[in-house]
């Protein structure tokens, strides 16, 4: 087994740099090592400029996602010995504006998030004389998987329909919107509906896919759109019935 | 690109996406050779509604675009668009239950048997045309 990695790292400061540069740092290898671990031994011991975001270690945050070799990961699961020979390169994550070396900006996410209304939407809120929202196990299991979203953002980095065209949604937001549309207590879908096949939601997606391989939680953002579509499809035929029909 | 997203930082840097953005990994290059398919699937549309405007016009017409059909390079783009069009509806068949799951008694049931359902509608549907087309 080899002593030392070189991690190839993007470093981007734009008061030095115009274009990102690479940079190498020779870090400890050891197996039970994430690529968090070598960029927390380069800040700590090499180089205390280079800038990341991290916070859990533990894949639940999902504060460390960036490229690694070129597929948007976690760093902290990403471990050094399951990286192909040669150095390991790390990059921000794709199709972000980047602020600072591995630091993208999250404003555009977060205001994609807040469009789709993720949270419960009630025409009516019950009182609470008459207590909680019942759900049966059924009615949860149709929309768990879809909840699981950290918000990590991989998903926007694997999706090319999102590089391309800024405006999209993206698949973590939409994945949400379904998720709420899917949870029997919900009843804003019209109204996400009315939102998301407008240009930049649902339609924009081309099921390329890689949006649900890229994610660490198993959400399935891309079957979550399809699913998205085929409903939103299905409302509009039955605009066009006559009221009996509906 | 609009960036007024963004006003809290005044320089930041923003990669531009090369127009081969799809060659630098095979799965995404599978992607825009699946949406190419398309292309040829609408070929097979045409040929369909070329041979329906001849037969419109008359036996001899008909018999005109038979002959244009058995020509070898019409036979070649024929295979090579029915290569295409196979693998456009493999990939879409397989794709099928994610898009739509199927829930029955409140479970939902394998992907397999949503995927299998397609298929054997495929097989079923080509064996009628198969036997209209071939008895006499």
């Amino acid at each position: 087994m080899p002593e030392t990695v070189t991690l190839s790292v993007s470093r981007y400061r734009p008061e030095r740099e115009a274009e990102p540069v690479f940079q190498d740092y020779e870090v400890p290898f050891r197996k039970d090592w994430v690529v968090l671990d070598a960029l927390n031994y380069v800040k700590d011991r090499l180089d205390g400029t280079l800038s990341f975001r991290w916070s859990c270690r533990m894949g639940v945050c999902g504060s460390c996602g960036m490229m690694v070799n070129g597929q948007p990961k976690l760093t902290c699961s990403a471990f050094l010995a399951d990286q192909p020979p040669g150095p390991i390169r790390v990059e921000p994550l794709r199709f972000f504006p980047v602020i600072r070396d591995l630091v993208v900006d999250l404003t555009d996410f977060l205001r994609k998030l807040k469009k789709v209304t993720p949270w419960i939407v009630r025409e009516r809120e019950q009182p609470l004389s008459e207590g909680e929202y019942r759900q049966t196990p059924e009615q949860l299991d149709a929309y768990k998987p879809f909840s699981m979203c950290i918000n990590c953002m991989l998903c926007y980095a694997a999706c090319p329909i999102y590089g391309l065209e800024p405006s999209f949604v993206g698949p973590a937001a939409l994945a949400l919107a379904q998720r709420y549309n899917l949870d029997s207590r919900d009843q804003g879908a019209r109204e996400r509906r009315e939102r998301l096949t407008e240009p930049g939601g649902i339609w924009e997606c081309t099921f390329v896919g890689e949006c649900s391989e890229a994610c660490p939680k198993n959400v399935d953002p891309a079957g979550a759109i399809q699913q998205y579509k085929v409903s939103s499809a299905l409302a509009w035929v039955r605009m066009l019935l006559p009221r009996g029909g509906r | 690109m609009s960036m007024s997203h963004t006003p809290y930082h005044p320089r930041w840097h923003r990669e531009r996406i090369s127009v081969w953005w799809w060659l630098g990994s095979a799965r995404y290059a599978r992607f825009v050779l699946r949406e190419l398919t398309s292309v040829f699937v609408a070929f097979f549309a045409l040929v369909t509604l070329a041979e329906l405007r001849a037969l419109g016009r008359g036996p001899e017409a008909h018999a005109r675009f038979l002959e244009l059909l058995s020509r070898p390079w019409m036979v070649g783009l024929n295979a090579l668009a029915l290569a295409f069009v196979a693998f456009h509806t493999v990939t879409w068949f397989n794709l099928a239950p994610r898009a739509m799951p199927v829930r029955v008694g409140g479970r939902r049931l394998p992907d397999a048997l949503v995927a299998g359902a397609n298929y054997a509608a495929w097989l079923f549907v080509s064996a009628a045309i198969a036997f209209f087309l071939l008895r006499r």
